[in-house]
């Protein structure tokens, strides 16, 4: 009988990742023989705090290969859905097809079920795709994801961090990964605080990038040449997840430069 | 005494199976599915609130079914495992409403043809193109059968009632308010009462929706206010 393969008749899963495992494996990421991480492109801060009224999530647009850069203008925190955030440090190529996974997996369970995950769900479901990675970390092809939104029962909005293996931890303030990440923490240490708006949010966000990227090779600042801003990310249960313009974001990051040049002259 | 050879002609297989779906289908109520002006409407009459005969299937498709809901519900779940995964091995723009028509042909000729019983079910599969002209609607029968239709089609029992209705009215040059007055009024004559907000379910695959994602269901508040101004 030709048609729908029997799969798409029988299964009871309401997972996209099991589904393409049964009926089409060569389209998922795969296993590879050597350690390829020297070849591949990596390297980012990605910063995620709470705010007033919810989650922001932020992420400088560097890649790197080595000593070379290899793109100026990568996207690396996206919209999983339409309230919840995800952004990822480490190779590239992976990382990207995770998110793109991701979020097909979280899109497919809303139209199977006809109900969104729970953001609690929505976590653990990443945190097992996580675990069916690990022969690739064991590579040296990792790849470390930073979750955030909110949902009914927590419209307050949840961090959550992983590791490689696939373990979550919540998050309660502010959290960051990537190569840069000690910088861009030590510098959320001193500028975040509790119930920040959304203007002193992405100004707090763009700080901390921006101190993130003066220390660390890896993690690229706003780069007024090709008008390329730090990607930023709000999520509330109101509007849910909402993109900042670039030309916002990097007016900002013109006023926090403004003021450093001031105080290194000074 | 031995049993004579039952013997039945292949015709008369295919009329008893073809009768039996029918009076299925017959049973249960309509569903409507209208072009408008800057998108499609999809609009039902159903009690229930969760059980749902209207659906998404991807980013530009709609799906809307009548008849035994197991077996629809097996033909939606399996729409979107097709489209989600072609989606994912090629790109969003190759997930097409008449490849996943296609499929849904097959389907339902091979369960009329091989198994014990048919399929109890017709579908309307719906893709809104990029413009009003590239939209598609496909009616889909329990054997198998598809029919393309330009403005709206109708499936169910009263199927062909709501299509002598609505004869002659090209809702794709209406906006929404008016399609959506014309596709309520044909479900309530063929169901010959009035249909109250909470006894309809309706959805729209919106050519204006920012993001990639075209279907969205209208609440009973929506419906309530397009059918007030």
């Amino acid at each position: 009988m030709s048609g729908f393969s029997p799969a798409f008749l029988s299964s009871t899963s309401n997972s996209f990742v099991e589904l393409a495992r049964a009926v089409a494996p060569e389209a998922l990421p795969t296993m590879v023989g050597h350690d390829l991480g020297h070849l591949a492109p990596e390297g980012t801060t990605i910063i995620c705090f709470r705010t007033a009224t919810g989650i922001l999530m932020a992420g400088d647009r560097r890649a790197t290969i080595g000593n070379m850069i290899a793109s100026h203008s990568m996207e690396k925190v996206r919209p999983a859905d339409d309230f919840s955030v995800i952004g990822i440090a480490g190779t590239a190529g992976l990382a990207l097809d995770l998110i793109r996974l991701y979020q097909l997996e979280l899109e497919h369970y809303e139209k199977i079920e006809g109900a969104r995950l729970s953001l609690g769900g929505k976590a653990n479901r990443l945190a097992s795709m996580l675990r069916g990675n690990l022969n690739l970390a064991l590579q040296g092809l990792s790849v470390v994801p930073l979750f955030a939104g909110v949902d009914e029962a927590t419209p307050a909005g949840q961090i959550f961090s992983f590791d490689v293996t696939g373990g979550k931890y919540e998050e309660h303030r502010f959290h960051s990964i990537g190569s840069g990440s000690g910088y861009a923490r030590g510098a959320l240490k001193k500028l975040w605080q509790p119930g920040l708006d959304t203007d002193a949010a992405i100004s707090v966000a763009v700080e901390a990038l921006f101190d993130a990227s003066d220390d660390d090779s890896a993690t690229g600042g706003p780069d007024f040449v090709r008008q390329i801003a730090p990607t930023i990310l709000t999520v509330d249960l109101e509007r849910g997840v909402v993109e900042i313009p670039s030309a916002d974001v990097l007016s900002i990051a013109t006023e926090v430069i403004d003021r450093r040049t001031r105080k290194a002259q000074s | 005494m031995s049993q004579a050879p039952f013997y039945v002609s292949p015709e008369q297989l295919m009329k008893d199976r073809a009768d039996f779906a029918r009076k299925g289908i017959a049973r249960g109520r309509s569903v409507v599915v209208l072009r408008y002006d800057e998108g499609i409407l999809l609009l039902a009459e159903n009690p229930s609130p969760t059980l749902h005969k209207i659906a998404e299937i991807y980013d530009r498709i709609g799906f809307a079914a009548v008849g035994k809901y197991n077996e629809f519900e097996t033909m939606r779940q399996a729409g979107v495992r097709y489209a989600d995964l072609r989606g994912y091995s090629y790109h969003r723009s190759d997930v097409t409403a008449r490849g996943l028509t296609n499929a849904y042909a097959q389907t339902l000729a091979g369960v009329f043809t091989t198994e014990s019983k048919p399929f109890e079910v017709e579908l309307v599969v719906a893709e809104l193109g990029l413009t009003a002209e590239t939209d598609q609607l496909y009616r889909l029968s329990y054997d198998g059968s598809v029919i393309d239709e330009t403005e709206h089609v109708a499936i169910g029992g009263q199927a062909d009632d709501i299509t002598a209705t609505l004869k002659d009215l090209s809702t794709s040059e209406l906006p929404l308010r008016e399609v959506f007055d014309h596709g309520v009024r044909a479900l309530a004559t063929a169901a010959s009462g009035t249909l109250p907000a909470q006894d309809l379910e309706a959805a729209v695959l919106d050519r204006n929706a920012s993001g990639h994602r075209t279907f969205k269901r209208l609440s009973d508040a929506m419906m309530a206010q397009l059918r007030e101004d």
